[in-house]
């Protein structure tokens, strides 16, 4: 057993921390922001070059083979460093349901794609509803000829407007649970019938009101069986959660170390305030709570990787425990920061308002403490 | 990252979990009569002395094992989960035997460590005084030297089980005139020596496991200064080479949780109502992922460890968070047993075997013992994140 990184992962994070320190800098992520498109195309085709888009694709289909607990080694980096765009919609939610479902066909022809940097892409799942599960998927997919028609809306889409294509959870039937009835479309993002509509949302992130009116699907581009989409989703939902995690625990070590420096750093009745026991414990508090999400994410990503029998019970755990504990540092590290956190020009809110939008994706700490009921049987 | 036990330290489990499921009836705390406790412990220690089990993370040569530091954890861990009664020895296996390892003179381990391994003797820790308590380097015992012997004189307090130890480990101080961490030394004492008085101190469970001790002309011989004179402070609290992670708390912990969701799932009639609450799903599971994230947490000590590092404010870390888990998991079961959580073991009424009303007290006192939270998240600050002293 070992709780720590290995060689290998060592050097991705050191590499990727180096290389974001000088592709991401802050003012890229404040430009993102208020960018329409919300990522840097030139820090993607950078991005790509290093293999990142393919680190978890197959060899065979130009990916570098690696694996979920690296994944989340280079995605505590993205965490780190507040990286804009579409990455983990992209390889998570549409690499990875492509890897684990699509046709040797639908795989020769777009995971080499992903993996060189050429196609954006991202799940369509949730409604207005809200809802994770299947009983929140009410999008309309009727077969006609050798085509499928959708009709419906799709809300919190991460990033659907500068994809090129969106893996979409549709119905095309019902049976006796919500589950059945599930199909996934591989769906050109310019299709006629189409249209998207950026939120506005707190982490100022991009996800969209994406709108099928009459958008016609070639039969071709159905993505596992009719009706029996679901598990991929699930599946898919899993991995999401644990990319959650791994962002999470970066963004809160960030914003603990900025934290920490201030501390030392800030004078007050003539000392630093870090000499303060009041500080010094939320400090230490905090500490704790990174720690510990830190490795109940690696368990949860190890688990997943590994098909351990409570692989989804770690998860639900480790999204639970994140959700919170990531938000009890953001919280600590804007009361040590005391007015300058408030500031829209002092780095430590782009921190705050990011860290909300990640504990509320793929579910929050309520959401999944049901989840743990329910794998317990209590 | 890798999370799996290597088949050995799985065998490894295995061997301990059965032998405990053959020597340790789970239900003995409700067989053996309270006052019967401490017999009790004492001859599961002895039991467990025939295997070599006592101190199976010494070195070979001292009688131990010489188990790896994940065989230590595992150790730790299945004996705290079934409750094993480990407390009559461990301030020998887990305290002084240790520094005698390290610091001790031949002739001191010849004449200690066997008998600590065979669970024969058992040892007390003479470190707090009233006015050092938090602040231990304030303690003011005294120690003078007089040809071959030391004369001790002074008072500790909370002196767990020294009306039944043959030793004790005590600091006292040498040195007056040098800055306080500086002037302490380490001694073994002879619990039967003359002029040492010991007052019953009975904790808020109503047991007797603590003690003041005094100390009136307590002649030490000098052979049982253990290390050099004044270095007392820094083998008191120096990093032993043994597992710190504090896998205790959170096993314990887990074997409770684990019993507190048998309950609520097959609750009796009276109490269907209670645990059918809809907040007892959330609470349970909030406790489930903490205390996973307990386990983890102590994981990553013996990880660290484990790769030839010294771990820093980790076990600190590991301290307050597992203790303080406790602390939150037995308010949770008395909430979720209403009005039956405040009855004590043995009441006629009492569900858990009053389990929860032991737990609530105990761990009141687990996150003051060893160091209180406020100590460990100062140490967390102060030794782990450099901010300055206040």
């Amino acid at each position: 057993m070992d709780l720590g990184l290995d060689e290998q992962q060592e050097m991705l994070r050191n590499f990727a921390r180096d290389f974001l320190e000088k592709e991401c800098p802050e003012q890229l992520v404040r430009e993102m922001e208020e960018d329409e498109k919300g990522y840097s195309p030139e820090l993607w085709r950078k991005m790509a070059e290093q293999g990142w888009m393919g680190l978890i694709i197959p060899e065979e289909y130009g990916g570098a083979g690696m694996r979920i607990t690296d994944l989340v080694v280079l995605l505590e980096e993205f965490g780190r460093f507040l990286v804009p765009g579409p990455f983990i919609p992209t390889v998570v939610l549409g690499a990875y349901p492509i890897m684990l479902a699509g046709t040797a066909q639908q795989r020769e022809q777009l995971l080499p794609r992903i993996a060189s940097g050429e196609l954006i892409m991202t799940m369509a799942l949730t409604e207005p509803s809200a809802k994770w599960d299947a009983d929140g998927v009410e999008l309309e997919a009727r077969k006609e000829g050798n085509e499928y028609v959708l009709n419906g809306t799709k809300l919190f889409v991460q990033d659907a407007h500068v994809t090129d294509f969106m893996v979409v959870v549709a119905r095309t039937g019902r049976g006796a649970t919500p589950e059945e009835g599930i199909s996934l479309f591989l769906v050109d993002s310019r299709s006629p019938g189409i249209k998207f509509e950026l939120l506005r949302t707190i982490a100022s992130d991009k996800q969209c009101e994406v709108t099928f009116e009459n958008v016609r699907v070639p039969a071709g581009n159905l993505l596992g069986e009719e009706g029996k989409g679901w598990p991929i989703v699930h599946k898919t939902k899993l991995l999401a959660a644990v990319a959650a995690c791994a962002y999470l625990v970066g963004l809160s070590q960030q914003d603990f170390d900025i934290t920490l420096n201030y501390a030392k750093e800030r004078v007050q009745f003539g000392r630093p305030i870090g000499s303060f026991q009041a500080i010094q414990h939320k400090l230490a508090d905090a500490v704790i709570d990174v720690d510990g999400a830190r490795f109940i994410t690696y368990k949860a990503a190890w688990s997943l990787q590994e098909n351990e029998p409570d692989a989804e019970l770690m998860v639900s755990m480790a999204k639970a425990w994140c959700s919170e504990a990531s938000r009890r540092v953001v919280a600590h590290g804007q009361q040590i920061h005391g007015g300058i956190g408030f500031t829209k020009d002092y780095k430590i809110q782009l921190y705050f308002r990011r860290q909300k939008w990640m504990e509320l994706m793929w579910g929050d700490a309520d959401y999944h403490r049901e989840l743990v009921a329910e794998k317990l049987q209590i | 990252m890798d999370f799996r036990l290597s088949p050995e330290d799985e065998a490894w489990r295995q061997e301990v979990r059965s032998w405990l499921r053959q020597n340790l009836p789970p239900d003995w705390e409700d067989r053996i009569p309270e006052e019967q406790g401490w017999e009790f412990a004492r001859d599961f220690a002895r039991k467990l002395a025939q295997k070599g089990w006592v101190v199976p993370h010494w070195p070979k040569e001292y009688g131990g094992l010489g188990l790896d530091l994940w065989k230590q954890l595992i150790y730790r861990e299945e004996m705290a989960y079934h409750r094993a009664p480990l407390g009559y020895v461990a301030m020998g296996t887990d305290w002084a035997g240790p520094t005698i390892i390290v610091y001790g003179t031949e002739e001191q381990k010849r004449e200690h460590l066997p008998r600590i391994a065979r669970a024969e003797v058992m040892w007390c820790q003479g470190f707090s005084e009233p006015n050092a308590g938090s602040d231990l380097a304030n303690l003011q015992t005294r120690a003078v030297r007089d040809g071959d012997e030391y004369v001790v004189n002074g008072q500790k307090i909370w002196t767990s089980g020294a009306h039944r130890a043959d030793w004790m480990i005590l600091l006292a101080r040498t040195d007056p005139e040098a800055p306080k961490h500086k002037g302490i030394s380490y001694f073994l004492l002879d619990m039967k020596s003359p002029g040492i008085t010991i007052r019953p101190l009975i904790d808020m469970m109503g047991n007797h496991a603590f003690n003041q001790v005094f100390f009136e002309n307590v002649r030490v011989p000098a052979k049982n200064l253990l290390g050099e004179e004044n270095r007392g402070w820094y083998m008191a609290t120096t990093t032993l080479n043994f597992e710190r992670s504090s896998i205790g708390g959170v096993a314990a912990s887990l074997a409770l949780l684990e019993e507190l969701v048998r309950f609520v799932q097959d609750a009796p009639p009276e109490l269907a109502y209670l645990c059918r609450q809809p907040r007892v799903r959330n609470r349970l599971a909030d406790m489930a992922v903490e205390v996973q994230v307990g386990r983890m947490l102590s994981y990553n000590v013996v990880s660290i460890q484990a790769q030839g590092r010294v771990p820093t404010y980790e076990a600190s870390i590991a301290k307050l968070y597992n203790t303080e888990l406790g602390l939150r998991l037995a308010r949770t079961g008395i909430s979720i047993l209403g009005l039956y959580g405040q009855l004590k073991p043995r009441s006629k009424w009492v569900r858990l075997r009053g389990r929860f009303e032991r737990q609530y007290l105990w761990m009141t006192g687990m996150v003051v013992g060893g160091g209180t939270s406020e100590i460990q998240r100062n140490l967390i600050a102060i030794r782990g994140l450099g901010l300055p002293r206040g």
